[in-house]
């Protein structure tokens, strides 16, 4: 009797809506978007633009940029969030944990824009850190504008919420597995890298490719320090607002949103736990 | 459960380390920006004195901003709940590949990069220029990329095994569809409801990737109003305008988020 059942008619009528909606506005969008460049070009031409964009040593760069920024900003910040997520759960008391949940994960409702500014305030030309180092007798050092100033700031606007999932994950860790693992004589070190974090494993995927596929297409944060290191959303938007180079445009976001979606499709086989996900 | 006594051990000193600079990361540009949204000549410090003239000229020129982006974020989550909820609880149910590939769609606006998300709509709607350039572009842009948060927190609500039962009672009572949607299975998972109803207004009031591109410049959103203050404000307008955002969104959020876990203790207590 509790078997899922068949699509009826209620059914249908329940999913109309949405489907109508993401149907209209995103599916058949989308297509025109795939379709953009030989309907604008004709349709040797527009091949053409897709070959040539592809193998463009200047948009390489930009998505190897965007890639790698990703990579190591996702990988650091799944470090530092499980360990202040494990923190949370384990060695703090319950009023502490509160405020300081509530600290962390204040940042969640930031657009990337202000975290950009925050960088300036840090690392800026009128930073605090370049104010410390001239005071402390050396140069005024500035690194918002580069390579550094990108990387902050993505760890700043992915932090908050890896850390409520590796709060939450960590809460739900078993004890008993690692009680029984300590009174059968395992050292510390190893009830870490045998029970707690093979406990952790999923949401560590789970939080790895949300940070990674936030990362790849974050354009706020690159907007406002206007870094000297492209990334791939700048050179979009450059293109189609700066150029109006629609076609060229249309094939970047194509090659940057198949690729985010590749790598949250491999990280949801990994883990099979679908709802995880978001 | 393992709070509270987790006090008996100390934490190891590398990890508080990490927990103490990260706190300190998060919290040290939150304050400057409070500091110079409030000094005279930031450069100078606050040796030149505090204002509230930063904050009034936000006012003047921005103003607009901040009263759409809320209406904004209130439309969204309105249309969100309204749609969403009634297709949450058919995907729960049916196992067609249909509805399989409905959820696939769902999450494409959330993997897919906004940016591309914005230019797909821009080149296909454009031309509508009504449409173009009405509060209503962004509007859909924010809900494409907020409504698969709310779906997917109610679907496992829905698909919970004792309010299916539930559902099936009240069906052999002689209940109605309309009469068990609204009686039973809404009202079993608003804290659910709840919980994605905050994400949805989070999500929509700090969205920039594709209100950038969706906007024009009579449909400015605080997001939009605040990267157009870092680019062409000096250093304390900017600040200033931050403050203004911190001390409208976090408290409306909290206020949310107040609500949402008394909704959850409430049921929680009357299970």
């Amino acid at each position: 009797m509790l078997q899922p059942r068949r699509l009826q008619y209620v059914h249908i009528a329940l999913l109309t809506p949405v489907a109508t909606l993401f149907v209209a506005f995103w599916l058949i969008p989308a297509f025109n978007l795939i379709l953009l460049p030989l309907s604008r070009l004709g349709v040797a031409e527009g091949l053409a633009r897709y070959a040539q964009v592809v193998g463009n040593a200047r948009y390489l760069e930009a998505l190897f940029n965007t890639f790698a920024l990703s990579l190591g900003v996702t990988l650091c910040t799944i470090v530092l969030s499980a360990c202040v997520g494990f923190y949370l759960s384990r060695f703090c008391s319950a009023r502490h944990r509160g405020w300081l949940l509530a600290v962390l994960t204040l940042p969640l409702s930031f657009p990337g824009v202000i975290i950009g500014f925050y960088i300036i305030l840090l690392g800026g030309r009128q930073g605090v850190i370049a104010d410390l180092s001239e005071l402390s007798g050396g140069e005024r050092i500035t690194f918002a504008y580069g390579f550094m100033g990108l990387f902050l700031g993505y760890i700043y606007f992915s932090l908050p919420r890896a850390i409520a999932s590796f709060a939450a994950a960590s809460d739900a860790l078993d004890k008993a597995l690692e009680e029984a693992a300590i009174t059968l004589g395992a050292s510390r070190w190893q009830v870490l890298f045998d029970v707690i974090i093979p406990g952790l494993r999923e949401t560590a995927i789970a939080s790895a490719a949300i940070v990674f596929a936030t990362a790849m297409g974050a354009f706020g944060t690159a907007f406002t320090l206007s870094a000297k290191l492209e990334v791939l959303p700048i050179t979009i938007y450059n293109e189609f607002t700066n150029y109006a180079n629609f076609a060229t445009a249309a094939i970047l976001s194509l090659l940057l949103g198949a690729i985010t979606w590749l790598v949250l499709l491999v990280a949801r086989r990994m883990t099979d736990a679908k709802g995880a996900l978001l | 459960m393992s709070r509270g006594q987790g006090n008996a051990r100390r934490a190891p000193v590398a990890l508080r380390l990490c927990v103490a600079a990260t706190l300190f990361f998060v919290i040290t540009p939150i304050i400057l920006s409070i500091l110079a949204g409030f000094v005279v000549n930031y450069p100078t410090g606050l040796k030149s004195g505090l204002t509230t003239r930063w904050i009034q000229e936000v006012w003047a020129v921005y103003g607009d901003t901040l009263a759409r982006s809320i209406v904004l974020a209130f439309a969204c989550l309105v249309i969100a709940i309204l749609i969403g909820t009634p297709c949450a609880y058919a995907l729960s149910q049916i196992r067609s590949r249909w509805a399989r590939a409905l959820e696939e769609l769902l999450m494409m606006p959330v993997a897919v990069p906004g940016l591309a998300t914005a230019l797909a709509l821009i080149l296909m709607y454009g031309h509508f220029k009504g449409f173009r350039s009405s509060t209503a572009f962004i509007l859909v842009g924010h809900v494409l990329f907020t409504l698969p948060f709310l779906v997917r927190t109610l679907i496992p609500a829905f698909a919970n095994a004792e309010l299916r039962a539930l559902d099936e009672a009240a069906r052999t009572l002689g209940a109605n569809f309309a009469q068990r949607f609204l009686g039973v299975l809404v009202p079993a998972v608003l804290p659910a409801l709840a919980a994605g109803a905050l994400m949805v207004f989070t999500l929509s009031i700090g969205e920039f990737n594709l209100t950038w591109m969706l906007h024009t410049p009579l449909t400015r959103t605080l997001p939009v109003g605040l990267a157009d203050s870092y680019a062409s404000m000096r250093l304390e307008i900017g600040s200033a305008y931050t403050v203004i955002f911190i001390a409208v969104v976090v408290p409306t959020l909290w206020a949310l988020q107040a609500g949402a876990d008394a909704l959850q203790r409430y049921f929680t207590k009357n299970r």
